[in-house]
């Protein structure tokens, strides 16, 4: 399974992305820079790293979703490709319309980095098959915006289509529903806050997150 | 052909909650302003255009509601005078 990992300026999980898709997916996965107009010629999946693309500045993904490259990553998600992206890279996806809803301020204004609980609750999914549903895993959370919000109406849209694939089991930071990570309709495209690639090995405290890149590939060969 | 100063507001929707204008509001009545409530933290934005009234006010729209705001959260409003 062949992965770019999209870079802006101000990602800082970019390497820790490389690595997961290097040593779970494929050897090739390379880094692309955000003002590239396409994707190399082969690309499987588009990673979406955590990190803070510009700053931050005016909303949290907000510019990075207008980068060039993201035109390129709509056209991938369009044809079926899939697309990860976690923390700020989830942002982004919501910031370019590839997912519903909006990521504001953590409820208590804090910035949090720790493991956490997470509820696998579809495992339905590409991003999810090699879990089983109602599973609890650990993986990290860092970050100061990843209050989940949706309108009522989106909300019961995510809920009733099963497109809630991870939800907390003590909600850090405020979320609707304790959502964690979504999926877009179609099942392609995953946003997710917490930390998949950074609990891929024994090493880092825990393998939890191994799960997803194992889904992806099973998935891939599947069709 | 003129040249235009914008100004943009940006706030989060009354039904979002603003932890930010909380804590502000909070902190204000530790201060003793315990009569001020309705703390709400927003932005500002100043930007300078050149065309035609009727361009630049369809370009700063456009601008104000896909770029400089995010309708799933916030509202925005602006302000255009001629500088």
């Amino acid at each position: 399974m062949n992965t770019a990992v999209i870079q802006f300026p101000g990602s800082n999980c970019d390497t820790d992305a490389l690595h997961a898709a290097r040593l779970l997916l494929d050897e090739r996965a390379q880094f692309v820079w955000h003002t590239e107009a396409g994707l190399p010629e082969g690309t499987d999946l588009v990673f979406l790293p955590g990190g803070f693309s510009y700053g931050d500045h005016l909303r949290s993904g907000a510019i990075a979703a207008r980068s060039p490259i993201m035109q390129a990553v709509k056209a991938h998600a369009d044809r079926g490709g899939f697309v990860l992206g976690v923390c700020n890279g989830f942002q982004v996806l919501t910031e370019s319309g590839l997912l519903p809803g909006a990521l504001s301020r953590n409820r208590e204004l804090h910035f949090m980095c720790r493991p956490v609980h997470l509820r696998v609750e579809n495992a339905a999914t590409a991003f999810t098959g090699a879990y089983q549903a109602g599973q609890v895993i650990e993986v990290p959370i860092a970050h100061g915006e990843g209050n989940y919000y949706a309108d009522a109406g989106t909300i019961a849209r995510l809920e009733g289509n099963g497109q809630v694939v991870f939800r907390y089991v003590d909600n850090p930071n405020g979320s609707l529903n304790d959502i964690a990570g979504i999926v877009n309709e179609r099942g392609n495209v995953l946003g997710m806050m917490p930390h998949p690639e950074r609990a891929v090995e024994a090493l880092l405290g825990s393998e939890d997150g191994a799960g997803l890149f194992h889904s992806l590939k099973a998935a891939l060969v599947n069709g | 052909m003129s040249t235009f100063k914008a100004k943009v507001f940006v706030t989060l929707k009354p039904s979002i909650l603003d932890p930010q204008g909380r804590t502000v509001e909070r902190a204000l009545s530790h201060l003793d302003h315990g009569n001020v409530g309705g703390v709400r933290v927003g932005k500002y934005i100043e930007l300078t255009l050149s065309g035609t009234r009727e361009a630049v006010e369809t370009q700063l729209r456009d601008i104000t509601e896909n770029v400089l705001s995010n309708p799933v959260m916030e509202d925005a409003r602006w302000e255009l005078s001629e500088a």
